[in-house]
């Protein structure tokens, strides 16, 4: 039997068998579904995640008050310490030989207005170090000015969705706008971007750290960034760094150095297990698309029974009559298949459409994965009835009395 | 063409052997027309089922077209049956979701042959079987006689040289059992093995042999012309 005429004959069994058949249909495209969205989702998330802790040079190191496990392990993201890292820390930080760059950071929500109009924003303390360190683009202006970190200034630099809420389409640089009860002077207006580990920098202020200080009327710093000259001794450098800051400290080492690498592979690591869990859950409906698909097709072989027996007196080889069944089950799991990747894709566009800045998309394995789960479902699934029908003798086929 | 030696098929019938055949003997020569009679359960369809290779005999050998049948494999077997053996039954066994034209064509699409090829010879053979209005339409709107007719030709559009019919005029009126009878004599004429097997004497006195059986055994082959009692077994 040639194959085109397999794929013809299946498709006038699929044809008349509609509803048993769409059904079957349509759970194997749950599960394809289910794979294909769920892992682009999270396969989406994953790389957001990732794509803004590679906008931390290689070569930065965070510099967290209290002290963790610094080997792997998430980083103590509230700081629970009884000492606070202040600015004369990271001035000595930046005496250290293999420290080329310091950025200071205090962040926290305060009342931004201009004129009449006002509203929350997220304000940042730093310096000018920080705007090459976490690649921050103006789009014009000027960045923070160079200025010992203990030295105020009011100027700030805003993003461009605060920009456009407070100016409008107004000139802005050289214009005043009050944080907190402080006056700032508008030097700068960032490039236009999305997130930046999960801040939204569009709607951020930066403003000089000490000035920070005055606004937040805090002393401590929230975090250190750190740049090293090179890589290549990164243990002694973080040796040195803990060293130094034990020392300042009282000899006690309560920070918590965090890596880009630690912190990749922390993140990849709860990533990773989140994007096989959802596969998981996914792989449990592909189980249930293929019971069904077993019931389906025996079913089919016992209402199909006589035909069976028809086949075969007209001369079908029993391997033959196992093809046809298996490629019916075969046909159907592709087809089911393709919608469910059509349908996942299609959902996966339009929520990359609503949310710009994650790389929605699921990855090759799982695109392929799923469509050779499904086929392999079908087969395995439907090796028993096609099996049954293969070893049926013409004759008693031929005189069932269930159907015609 | 076909060699029955001491050929025997029994059935379990719950605790009961029943011997469907009955060490049979026959010879069937290549153009012959035979029909079967006989009360039912006299074993007419065991027979016919095991001369088609449907049905595997208990003992005894079958050689059809001088090839012993015993120890070939389902394959072989079917293959056999693809290419020596047309089948028409008493309902048809049409497939019913598939037209006139796609049941004839059946049996040359399950060999493998040419869409080309395959059409060629449907179109010649819905002609004959004066079928070609209603190549296109489905059995379910088929009457009694046509859809015997449709069968007649999946059964012959492989060229067998031997025609096995169950009861082919069973489910007809007279006038279609007629039309279907004269039409698989006229295949016989043209050189096919013809045996039909039926309760109907008016169909089974056409033939020029004539078996009848009872409780498994051929009591009586005679050819009609002559009159002459061939004795059976």
């Amino acid at each position: 039997m040639r194959i085109s005429d397999l794929i013809t004959f299946n498709f006038r069994v699929i044809e008349r068998q509609r509803a048993r058949s769409l059904m079957l249909l349509i759970a194997i495209a749950i599960g394809v579904f289910a794979i294909n969205l769920l892992t682009g989702i999270g396969e989406g998330g994953k790389q957001f995640v990732l794509g803004e802790f590679n906008l931390l040079g290689k070569n930065v190191l965070i510099i967290v008050p209290g002290k963790k496990e610094t080997t792997g392990g998430m980083p103590p993201m509230t700081g629970e310490t009884t000492r606070e890292l202040t600015l004369r820390d990271a001035e000595a930080l930046l005496r250290l030989p293999e420290i080329s760059a310091v950025a200071p950071l205090i962040p926290g929500e305060m009342e931004i207005s201009h004129g009449s109009l006002s509203r929350e924003a997220f304000t940042m303390g730093t310096n000018r170090t920080f705007f090459a360190m976490r690649q921050l683009e103006l789009a014009q202006g000027k960045v923070l000015p160079e200025i010992p970190m203990d030295q105020s200034a009011a100027v700030c630099v805003i993003g461009s969705k605060l920009r456009r809420e407070l100016f409008g389409s107004r000139a802005v640089l050289g214009q005043w706008l009050r944080i907190g009860d402080t006056r700032f002077r508008v030097i700068g207006v960032l490039k236009d971007r999305g997130q930046s580990m999960g801040l939204d920098m569009n709607d951020a202020v930066l403003i000089p750290v000490a000035s920070a200080q005055t606004v937040f009327n805090t002393e401590g710093l929230f975090r250190i960034f750190v740049e090293l000259r090179s890589l290549q001794n990164l243990d002694t450098s973080r040796t040195r760094i803990t060293e130094l800051i034990k020392q300042r400290h009282e000899g006690e080492e309560d920070v918590t150095l965090i890596t880009q690498d630690s912190l990749l592979s922390a993140f990849a690591n709860v990533l990773d297990a989140m994007t096989l869990s959802v596969a998981g859950i996914a792989a449990i409906s592909m189980l249930v698309a293929g019971v069904l698909t077993m019931n389906v097709s025996l079913i089919a072989v016992n209402q199909r029974t006589r035909e069976i027996g028809l086949l075969k007196a007209l001369g079908l080889p029993a391997r033959t009559v196992r093809l046809i069944f298996l490629f019916e089950a075969l046909m159907m799991a592709l087809a089911g298949a393709l919608a469910g990747l059509l349908l996942s894709q299609l959902l996966l566009f339009l929520a990359q459409r609503a949310y710009p800045t994650v790389p929605f998309g699921t990855p090759t394995w799982a695109m392929f994965g799923s469509v050779v789960i499904a086929l392999l479902t079908a087969l395995v699934f439907s090796a028993i009835p096609a099996s049954q029908a293969a070893a049926m003798t013409p004759v008693d086929a031929l005189q069932d009395k269930k159907a015609g | 063409m076909i060699e029955l030696r001491q050929l025997c098929r029994d059935f379990l019938v719950g605790d009961q052997m029943v011997h469907a055949l009955d060490h049979i003997d026959l010879d069937i020569a290549a153009g012959e027309y035979l029909s079967v009679m006989g009360p039912s359960g006299s074993g007419k369809s065991t027979l016919l089922n095991i001369l088609g290779l449907l049905d595997k005999p208990s003992a005894g050998e079958y050689l059809l077209a001088g090839t012993a049948t015993g120890s070939l494999r389902e394959e072989q077997r079917a293959k056999l049956r693809r290419q020596h053996i047309g089948f028409v039954f008493q309902s048809y066994h049409l497939i019913p979701r598939l037209t006139a034209r796609e049941n004839i064509e059946l049996p040359l699409v399950l060999a493998g042959e040419a869409p080309k090829t395959r059409r060629q010879k449907v179109d010649q053979l819905l002609e004959r079987l004066d079928l070609s209005e209603r190549a296109e339409h489905i059995p379910n709107q088929l009457s009694g006689g046509q859809r015997q007719r449709v069968a007649i030709g999946r059964a012959i559009i492989t060229e067998p040289d031997l025609l096995l019919a169950d009861e082919p005029t069973g489910n007809l009126d007279s006038r279609s059992g007629l039309e279907v009878i004269t039409l698989l004599e006229e295949l016989n004429a043209g050189g096919i093995t013809l045996l039909v097997v039926t309760h109907d004497e008016d169909i089974g006195t056409r033939a020029r042999r004539r078996l009848h059986m009872v409780d498994g055994k051929i009591n009586r082959d005679w050819l009609s012309e002559s009159k002459n009692d061939g004795g059976g077994s």
